[in-house]
């Protein structure tokens, strides 16, 4: 056991300086660091440090919260992202979930990565969206009317069955489709056109990551849904508007299920 | 008592900064928080008493550590000038000074380091965040207080030198 007049550890040091000290101990501390100045210099600078950090820092939390970390609309994207249609992928998901936060919890490490590689797929996905739906010639390397034929192509460069989605009762009409660059290889990108001009893209691509509920993103100008199954990420991006974003979004989901488990 | 919700809704301000002193992005700390929240919230039936702030940092701690392994992946561009502006007088220069110290770091320190300084949490609930001894949060403290010393006074005018 410590006493008040114990030499005093590098340990006691730091914990001086964070405020771990015992009251009787921490005023030892302090007359000992009276009398040396080279341990007194040091405690000085750790403090500088300490200083500068919430100097930088310190202000971010005075911040107002963005609407998007309000826990209400937290909740509202993560359970809009689950509603019935979506049972199936957001069983999964918290299957997965439950075992990646209990292990978290339990500090050995959370499950994947799938946080990042969801925003990394889905940037590119954005990023192809933006260059190509402005293309009034060229906005694809295989016209919607070549459908067998691009699915045929794009199921062999990506590795696993194609299904290209018919969204006609939506009133959209296939474009066409083109190969991108994906995560781990080849991406799969199709578009599609309503009447009035409005584009939507979907953009697919083999992703070793877990199975997540659909996430929703929404920019100035261009909305987003993300989500992966069977170890293939889907983005589908169009004009900024939840309700036709998730009506598009809800009908490709339900002819692109379980396609990644069928290797082409 | 507050419920749990309220509790998490307290600790959004002090999550957001210590995301953002992670990841020295605005935009990916905020994701970091939003994963961190849609997290808690489901698994709140998980929660079994114990601090909600505590194991709050938990779950950003762990997201932020699987952030980086897939980063050592898959390299990112980011963009020039918010972190690497040409050197300057003021007190900017000495922020960015404690910016590029901290990223120096191994990130158990890092983590370690602003747990304590920034975020005030005690010893003992940092041991808990990092599943590990309290003996090993003092000794990462010390590392990193040892490295981010050495790298304000000795190596940056070194690295000026040879410019």
């Amino acid at each position: 056991m410590t006493t008040r007049n114990s030499p005093v550890t590098e340990d006691e040091l730091h914990a001086y300086v964070d405020g771990e000290l015992p009251s009787d101990r921490r005023e030892a501390v302090a007359a000992w660091l009276a009398d040396h100045p080279d341990e007194a210099a040091l405690v000085a600078a750790w403090r500088a440090q300490a200083e500068s950090i919430r100097a930088r820092y310190g202000a971010i939390a005075q911040e107002p919260v963005p609407q998007r970390l309000k826990l209400d609309q937290v909740m509202h994207n993560d359970s809009a992202s689950r509603r019935s249609w979506m049972a199936l992928a957001a069983a999964a998901a918290i299957a997965a979930f439950i075992v990646g936060g209990a292990a978290g919890w339990m500090a050995h490490g959370a499950s994947a990565a799938a946080p990042t590689s969801l925003g990394n797929i889905t940037a590119d996905a954005l990023e192809a969206h933006q260059l190509y739906v402005v293309e009034v010639r060229h906005p694809v390397e295989v016209p919607g009317n070549e459908r067998t034929h691009m699915t045929k192509w794009l199921s062999k460069r990506l590795g696993y069955e194609q299904r290209v989605p018919d969204l006609d009762g939506i009133g959209l009409k296939l474009v066409g489709g083109r190969l991108l660059p994906g995560p781990t290889g080849a991406a799969a990108f199709y578009m599609y056109e309503s009447g009035s001009g409005e584009r939507f893209t979907l953009y697919c691509s083999k992703l070793s990551a877990p199975e997540t509920a659909l996430r929703f993103e929404s920019g100035q100008r261009f909305a987003t849904f993300t989500w992966v199954d069977d170890d293939v990420g889907y983005v589908v991006s169009g004009p900024n508007g939840r309700d036709r974003l998730e009506q598009v979004t809800k009908r490709i989901y339900e002819q692109v299920d379980h396609l990644g488990r069928k290797k082409s | 008592m507050a419920t749990f919700r309220q509790q998490v809704e307290a600790t959004i301000p002090a999550l957001r900064r210590y995301a953002r002193a992670l990841t020295r992005n605005a935009d990916l700390a905020d994701d970091l928080v939003q994963d961190t929240l849609v997290r808690a919230l489901r698994s709140e039936h998980l929660f079994h008493g114990g601090e909600v702030r505590s194991w709050l940092y938990t779950i950003l701690t762990n997201l932020n550590r699987n952030r980086l392994r897939s980063l050592s992946r898959r390299p990112v561009l980011s963009p020039i000038g918010e972190n690497d502006a040409a050197d300057q007088a003021g007190p900017e220069a000495g922020q960015r000074d404690i910016e590029r110290a901290l990223a120096t770091l191994v990130e158990d320190q890092r983590n370690a380091l602003l747990l304590v300084v920034l975020e005030g949490l005690s010893y003992r609930e940092v041991a808990e965040v990092q599943g590990v001894p309290i003996g090993t949060v003092m000794s990462r403290l010390a590392r990193a207080r040892v490295q981010i010393k050495a790298y304000l006074d000795g190596e940056r005018p070194a690295l000026r030198r040879v410019k």
